[in-house]
């Protein structure tokens, strides 16, 4: 089975997978006392915010990896992860205001997380741009390999800077010290929701891997 | 054949030479600048005109200018620099002046901080005539606050400009170079210019600098990480 092949599975389990996690979100997971019915986009929400910022990490990781070794495949897999991360953070964009209507009473408020998303979804596109506007394609590579790493050094810097102002956003729920504060029926639907969201970052960075792998085999210098 | 492992006179001796090249090479840049003086004076012009539009871009009557005048500041030194970082390596296209460089004996430490140090400068002179045009503009009380104020200056700048001059040098070889710089920077810009119109908000407001010390924490570490990131990775964006 080629690459396109096994990334069209991945991304087809992955599918059928998040139907599932509708329907158990839904379904068989209780309404929030305090939200209400509203809370239930988190299950699509933080798994998507998660999927972007392993994007992020790994165009990072790849960046320098590719600097150290000047294997195309770094390269390849980054530019797949920037496209496909791209989609995750407008996903993550477009949810988040459409929760905080309702409970925070504002589409929009510059706190901490808000703002790192935002600047996660600039630096995507800023990467995009600038594979788009290199011609060559070890060149590309190369300067986008640097924007990669200098892209995930950002990211700390600029949370922390938006973290001194005051920050609006629900504190760690499940990622904290003490033991997740979560009934367990609500944890089980968020993580397997992580599982799936992680498996359709998979299906389809592969399949944008195998098409950038196609494209230059057939001699087209856009990847 | 075993190296001579380097002593530490051998050492210093060779952090002279890195910052003795980088000093050619900013003298280079600086004396083509003030011989032609097109691009200062441009600059300044520009940084006076951002001044003006902000004068009558806001509501003097809702709006207390000693608000607003951090973000006045701020907003008017990032798009100055912004046009001097554009220009940085530009020069070095024409008659590939930037192969001439590179083959050179410079070492590539010594190009990028040489490029960088012009840079500073530039956007440092820039920054002592928007400054006091700021002040007159505004009526903005500087006076007993001007040592830490220039000291934030200083502090913000070195930072973005160090990773502007990583992107100039990567920029001009790509299409729609002006545009190209601005979308790349801008997100690296939110740090310093978080951090540096904070500072400026309450040194106008007569605060000590204890209350903002997370700040300028924040901005050392920045400037910190990114010169030394940037230095790492700048040969990777010239090189062949």
């Amino acid at each position: 089975m080629n690459l396109v092949h096994r990334g069209r599975w991945i991304t087809l389990l992955g599918l059928v997978l998040l139907a599932l996690v509708y329907v158990r979100a839904l379904a068989f997971t209780p309404v929030e006392r305090f939200q209400g019915p509203a809370q239930k986009i988190f299950y699509v929400h933080v798994p998507a915010a998660w999927s972007a910022m392993l994007a992020m990490g790994l165009v990072g990781v790849c960046s320098i990896l590719y600097l150290m070794l000047k294997d195309a495949r770094f390269d390849r897999f980054a530019a797949a992860s920037a496209e496909v991360g791209t989609a995750f953070s407008l996903v993550m964009l477009t949810t988040g205001p459409i929760w905080a209507k309702p409970i925070w009473g504002t589409w929009w408020t510059w706190d901490a997380r808000l703002t790192l998303t935002l600047f996660l979804f600039f630096l995507f596109i800023g990467y995009l741009l600038l594979r788009g506007a290199v011609g060559d394609p070890g060149l590309r590579a190369r300067y986008s390999a640097v924007l990669g790493i200098c892209g995930l050094l950002l990211l700390p810097f600029i949370h922390l800077s938006v973290y001194l102002f005051r920050t609006l956003h629900p504190e760690p729920i499940v990622l904290k010290p003490s033991s997740p504060s979560l009934p367990e029926s609500m944890l089980t639907t968020l993580l397997f929701s992580f599982g799936v969201f992680t498996l359709l970052y998979l299906g389809f960075v592969i399949q944008r891997y195998a098409l950038s792998l196609l494209q230059e085999e057939r001699g087209g210098s856009h990847g | 054949m075993p190296r001579r492992s380097p002593t530490s006179t051998d050492g210093r001796s060779h952090v002279n030479d890195v910052l003795r090249h980088a000093w050619t090479v900013a003298r280079k840049d600086l004396v083509l600048e003030f011989r032609t003086r097109t691009a200062f004076l441009s600059a300044v012009v520009f940084t006076a005109l951002v001044l003006t539009v902000f004068n009558f871009g806001r509501d003097p009557t809702a709006v207390a200018t000693v608000d607003l005048a951090p973000s006045i500041l701020w907003v008017t030194f990032s798009f100055a620099a912004m046009l001097a970082l554009n220009r940085a390596f530009q020069l070095e296209l024409e008659n590939q002046a930037l192969e001439g460089l590179l083959v050179s004996p410079l070492s590539r430490t010594s190009l990028y901080w040489g490029k960088l140090l012009a840079n500073l400068v530039f956007v440092a002179v820039v920054e002592a005539v928007g400054l006091p045009l700021f002040v007159l503009f505004f009526d903005v009380p500087v006076g007993r606050v001007l040592v830490p104020l220039i000291g934030v200056i200083a502090l913000a700048t070195i930072g973005f400009v160090a990773v502007g001059t990583l992107f100039s040098a990567m920029v001009i070889r790509t299409r729609f170079a002006e545009l190209m710089l601005p979308v790349l920077l801008l997100p690296f810009l939110i740090p310093p210019l978080t951090g540096a119109v904070q500072v400026t908000a309450k040194l106008l407001a007569g605060r000590p600098l204890s209350e903002v010390e997370g700040w300028l924490k924040l901005l050392a570490a920045y400037d910190i990480v990114f010169v030394a990131l940037a230095t790492l990775l700048f040969p990777t964006t010239v090189d062949e």
